[in-house]
This record gives C-alpha cells, structure tokens and sequence, in this order.
C-alpha cells in the first residue's frame, strides 16, 4: 500500500510538469498582446519595448517558460499586468473563497447523492427510486447559471429572504455572512448531487445483484451491516466521480460565481481573461489545475485503500 | 410420508416444499412438493441438472428467496419451523445453526475484506465476542480446514487466495458458529478435478467431527457418490428418485437416474458410445401433466401423461416416482 502511494505521487510530479506547459503554451497560444492591450495606442515604441522588459516578455518564449515556473515552484507569480500587485496574494484570498463555496456545495451535494442514490437502489423499480431519480435527473440537466438567476429572483427579487450577491463584508456577524453563502452554495451543489446520485444508484444496484451480497445474509448479517459491505464496494467508483466533481466545483464555478458576484477563482479567471492579465491567468490556471492533479492522487490512494485489487 | 426416514431423529426435516415465482403473468413452479428428513452425521445429495430446481429448494430451507417467491410446505429445523420465522429469528439462524456453502467461492466472498475480517464477522454477527476473539476463532477455523500458513491467509483478500482455497476459507466460514445443517450448493463444480476431490474429503472429515448434517447439491454424479449416504434425484422441482448411494449407483430405478448414469464418464465406458437423454428439462412455468419426464423417456407410454405419477416406497425407505417401477421385493432388499 505504501509502495502504491509512493509510485503514484512520484508519477504525479512528470502530469504536474505536463500541466504547467501546456498553461503556459494555452496563454501564449491565444492572439493579442498584454501589453498592446495596456498601453495607450499613441505609446511610442521605445515604451512599450521597456514595458515588455519590465515584464520579461521580451524574452524568447522558453525562456519564458522557465523562468516563470522556476518563480512559481518558490510560490513567486510576479505582478498582475494590470494593477501591479501581487499575483500570489489576489490568487490565495480568491482560492479561500472559492474553497469555502467548493467545500460546503461538495459536502451537501455528495451527501444528497449519496443519500439519493442509496435509497433509490433499496426501493429499486417502486415510486421512491423513480422519484429519486428524477430529482438526480434534473439536478444533472438544468444548467447551474440558469439555476442561480432562477434562485435570486425567488429568494432575494421577489421575497427578501437571502441575499443576491456578493459575500457580506468582514464586519457582519458571521450568521449574517453565512446567508450570503446560502445560494452559490445551493445552486453549486445540484450538479455534484444529480451525478454522484446516479452512480452511487447505478454501483449499488450491480453490487447488490452480486452473489457475495446473498452470501452475507446466508451467514446471518442483517440489513444494515449488508449495506455496509455494499457501500465499501461502491465507494471506489463513486470517491473517483467524487474527486473530479470537487474538481469542476473549484475550477469550474466561473459562471456561479459572476452570477453571485463572488470573489473567487472563477471570478477572478473571468476577470485575468477579459483584461489580458497573463501572469494572473497562468498562476490561476496551473494552480487550480494542479488542485486537479493532487486530488485525483489523492482519491487513487483512496481508492486503494479500501478496494486491494486496485494496488498493482 | 414416502420419503427416507432415518434411525435417528431428524435434525431436519422438509414435507411437501413447495416454491412458485409469480411474476407479472408467468407463474414458475420451482419446487413441486420436496420432502426428505436428515440426520446428524447424514450427508443427502440432491442430484440434478440446471434449472431442476436444487438450488432454490437450498435457499428456501434458508429464507434467502426473493419476495416475489410463494413457498409453502414446511420445514422443521431441531423443532424450529423455519418458515414461520420472524426476519431477525431467521437471521440468527443463517451462519448459526444452518449454514452455506457456494458454488463460486470467489463470488460468494466479499472482495474488499480480508478473509479473516468476513470469517470474524460472522462470530461476531452471532456470539457478540470481541474482535480479537473472534479474529483468533477465526485463525484457528482456517486452520482447521487445513488451510497452511493460516496466520498469513487470515490477512489476505479472497482474490490473493487459489479457488481451492477460497473454498476451504468459505467452508472455514460456515462452520463459525458450528452449524447442526451444511447446505453445499454445487462446493466443487467450479474447483479443479484434483481439488474438487479434496473438498470432498475435507467436508466428509469435517462432517464426522463435527456431526453435522449436510445437505449437497451437484450436478455431478461422481461428487455425489462420493459424498452421500443417499442421493435425492430432482427433475422438474420433484424428486423422483431417493435410495442409499449404493443401490442408486448399482441398481438405479427411474428411466431419468438411468440416464443420469449412463450418460456420465468413467472409465468403464472406454470404447463405448458416450449416451445422452434426448430432448431438454421442461419449462417450469409450463409443467406437462403427469411425469414431467415422459417427453423424454424411452419407455414413455399413455399412463406416464395421465394426472399423478404413482409413488412407488420401498421398506428401506427408498422411493421412485414413475409408473414403470415395482416394489422391491423384500428377498432383495435384504441381500
């Protein structure tokens, strides 16, 4: 088990390497330059050369390329492009944010999913499974933007139960800031919940047509220890399905987050693309990619853990 | 009461079972009036092919059926009617005082447990011993079943483990809580010729020491010879054949057992034609009247469709059901 985590972290260090290249080329990939973009259009030459320079785009482009992920690994992503400060510090309070969004939408959705899909796996065939269903269903097709807008008009346009957007300032008490999270955080946990609740259903369903399932109740297991063996047989399927939700929660909320006005990572992504603010853009990227890579090693040492034959 | 009846008294006893599915607008009748009664000590092979009906009589005795099974008859297991059972009362039962075996042992074991972890469990389930009793129970269980370097298998997965030693670990698994029945659905079809007999000695040695009655169930006419005291032939969820193991092998008496023996290989058939029983098992959910056999008997005449098969009993307890047979006159029964 420990060989298997050793192997699997050291073979995520070559993907973490991939993933910074292929940050890095992406950017450079997409036409228009920052510094056009920044400068007035009467700025002379002779500017715009010493504005390059300033932020080594005047460099051949691996030496780019090396010179910016040798900063990165000491935690150094130079300068936003465009106010001058810090790309690490804006990066890290809009990541805090996006966490405290990903972390609580992750936990309601997989718990429901899980709950859901359980559920409809005992009542397999009657009303409860078809009704669950339904509601994974629909968790899966309606689109989240679509679903925030929906849940501002009911809950802050039309009632003033909850507020719009924004995330409250540090001076509210935290039971008043909590309400801000109610919305993202609902409207982010749909989709996790629609899809988990269909795969746990799914796994739970083959595992229980499996013969080790009558086995235990031959040897005189009751109900809830048999449903305990069937989720330790489900979860490697669903922890993988799990990671990669997590995943898209922490990467993909830009659309959540403009709606609700949040300052997060996909806020601040939407931002860095729309202001051709390449070093924010890079430091964004590799680092929400690199959460991605971490936690798919994380759930692959998960994953062997509880199932053996996974080890190899 | 046409079926054996053995000296001793009964530790379990099955009249008339009976099983249907109904589903939607099939109607399967699985098992069509079972009975037979066994000793401590005994060992009765239900003979048959797929679909005869074996397996689901095995389930029935345990309650494992699905919901949407109808069984009636009784089953009476040391005075306990397990039929009556509440959920939890049946629950202590299985893995307690009757217990099973299975065919796949590496489908019939849970993947993501170690062998010790499932074996333990079921002490625990049971007795309500600590783990690290159960867990040294458990140990001393595999090695009883001769399992080498048990203390190492313990820790293993069932698929660390060759076939033949899941199955000893899932027959180490059943005599946890030293059950007074063994039901064994088809233990050696899915074993290696070589191991399949060895399971049969262990479960032979096992049953002596420990008297437990075993019911077994196979297709497999040289498992069950090996391993019976009387052998039950199932056709169609009936039994149409019970003697001792050696006046079925020797003198078989239903045209279906005479196919059953005939068409199965050893090595006294060298040079010979290999012979078939034509045709293929009735669809249960459509039984013929009368013998569910007639339309693949050789000696099938107008009688064989007509309402019920005789019952034909011998004084040694052995029973036939077909119109052909004739009591065995007493003169032979005592040579």
């Amino acid at each position: 088990m420990l060989i298997f985590a050793a192997r699997r972290i050291f073979q995520a260090i070559p993907i973490l390497f991939g993933v910074s290249l292929v940050v890095f080329g992406l950017v450079h990939i997409v036409p228009g330059n920052p510094i056009d973009l920044l400068m007035p259009p009467e700025a002379s030459p002779a500017v715009i050369a010493q504005m390059k320079k300033a932020f080594g785009f005047d460099q051949p482009l691996y030496m780019q390329y090396l010179l910016w992920l040798g900063r990165a690994l000491r935690g150094d992503f130079g300068l936003s492009v465009f106010n001058a400060a810090p790309v690490w510090g804006q990066l890290v309070t809009a990541l805090g944010n996006t966490f405290v969004l990903a972390i609580l939408a992750a936990v309601l959705g997989f718990s429901l999913g899980t709950v859901l899909g359980v559920s409809g796996a005992m009542f397999h065939g009657r009303w409860p499974d078809k009704l669950f269903s339904a509601i994974a269903t629909t968790g899966v097709s309606l689109p989240h933007y679509w679903c925030a807008i929906v849940l501002v008009l009911m809950c802050a346009v039309l009632h003033d139960w909850l507020p719009a957007q924004g995330m409250g300032d540090d001076s509210l008490p935290l039971y008043d800031r909590l309400q801000f999270l109610i919305l993202p955080v609902v409207t982010l946990s749909l989709i996790p919940m629609g899809v988990i609740g269909r795969l746990v259903r799914a796994t739970v369903l083959e595992i229980f047509g499996q013969e080790f399932v009558g086995a235990l109740t031959a040897k005189g297991l009751t109900r809830w220890p048999v449903i305990r063996h069937v989720c330790k047989n489900a979860a490697p399927p669903v922890l993988a399905l799990m990671g990669l939700q997590f995943g898209y929660l922490l990467g993909g909320s830009i659309l959540v987050e403009t709606v609700f006005n949040w300052p997060g990572s996909g806020n601040l992504l939407n931002l860095a693309i729309f202001r051709r603010d390449i070093p924010v853009l890079q430091a964004t990227i590799l680092v929400l990619a690199s959460f991605f890579v971490v936690l798919n090693l994380l759930v692959d040492i998960a994953q062997a853990a509880i199932d053996p034959r996974i080890r190899r | 009461m046409p079926d054996l009846m053995p000296a001793e008294p009964p530790v379990l006893r099955v009249d008339d079972l009976t099983v249907r599915f109904r589903r939607r607008n099939m109607d399967v009748a699985a098992v069509n009036g079972v009975s037979f009664a066994l000793a401590r000590g005994e060992t009765l092979t239900i003979l048959g092919e797929s679909g005869s009906g074996k397996s689901v009589s095995l389930k029935a005795l345990m309650g494992l059926l699905p919901d949407y099974a109808t069984i009636a008859g009784s089953v009476l297991l040391d005075d306990r009617s397990v039929l009556d059972l509440s959920p939890a009362e049946l629950a202590k039962l299985r893995g307690g005082a009757i217990a099973m075996i299975f065919q796949e042992p590496m489908a019939a074991l849970d993947p993501v447990y170690t062998i010790g972890e499932q074996i333990a469990e079921t002490i625990i389930q049971h007795e309500g011993t600590s783990h690290a009793k159960a867990m040294h129970r458990a140990l001393d269980l595999l090695d009883h079943v001769k399992i080498p370097s048990a203390s190492r298998r313990l820790k293993n997965f069932p698929h660390e483990l060759s076939g033949g030693m899941r199955q000893r670990a899932m027959i180490a698994l059943a005599l946890a809580c030293s059950p007074s029945v063994l039901l064994a659905d088809e233990p050696t079809t899915a074993l290696d010729v070589t191991v399949q007999i060895q399971i049969l000695l262990l479960l032979r040695q096992l049953q002596q020491e420990l008297g437990m009655a075993i019911v077994f169930v196979t297709h497999d006419v040289g498992a069950a010879a090996e391993i019976s005291d009387r052998i039950a032939v199932m056709y169609a969820g009936r039994f149409v054949e019970t003697a001792t193991v050696r006046e079925i092998m020797r003198s078989p008496r239903h045209p279906y057992t005479q196919g059953l023996l005939a068409s199965t290989v050893h090595g006294g058939l060298r040079g010979r034609v290999l012979e078939t029983i034509p045709g293929a098992p009735p669809n249960l959910a459509h039984l013929p009247p009368g013998c569910a056999f007639a339309p693949r008997c050789r000696h099938a005449g107008d009688l064989c469709t007509r309402s019920d098969v005789p019952v034909t009993a011998s004084p040694t307890g052995a029973m036939v059901r077909c119109v052909r047979a004739v009591p065995v006159p007493i003169s032979e029964v005592s040579a």
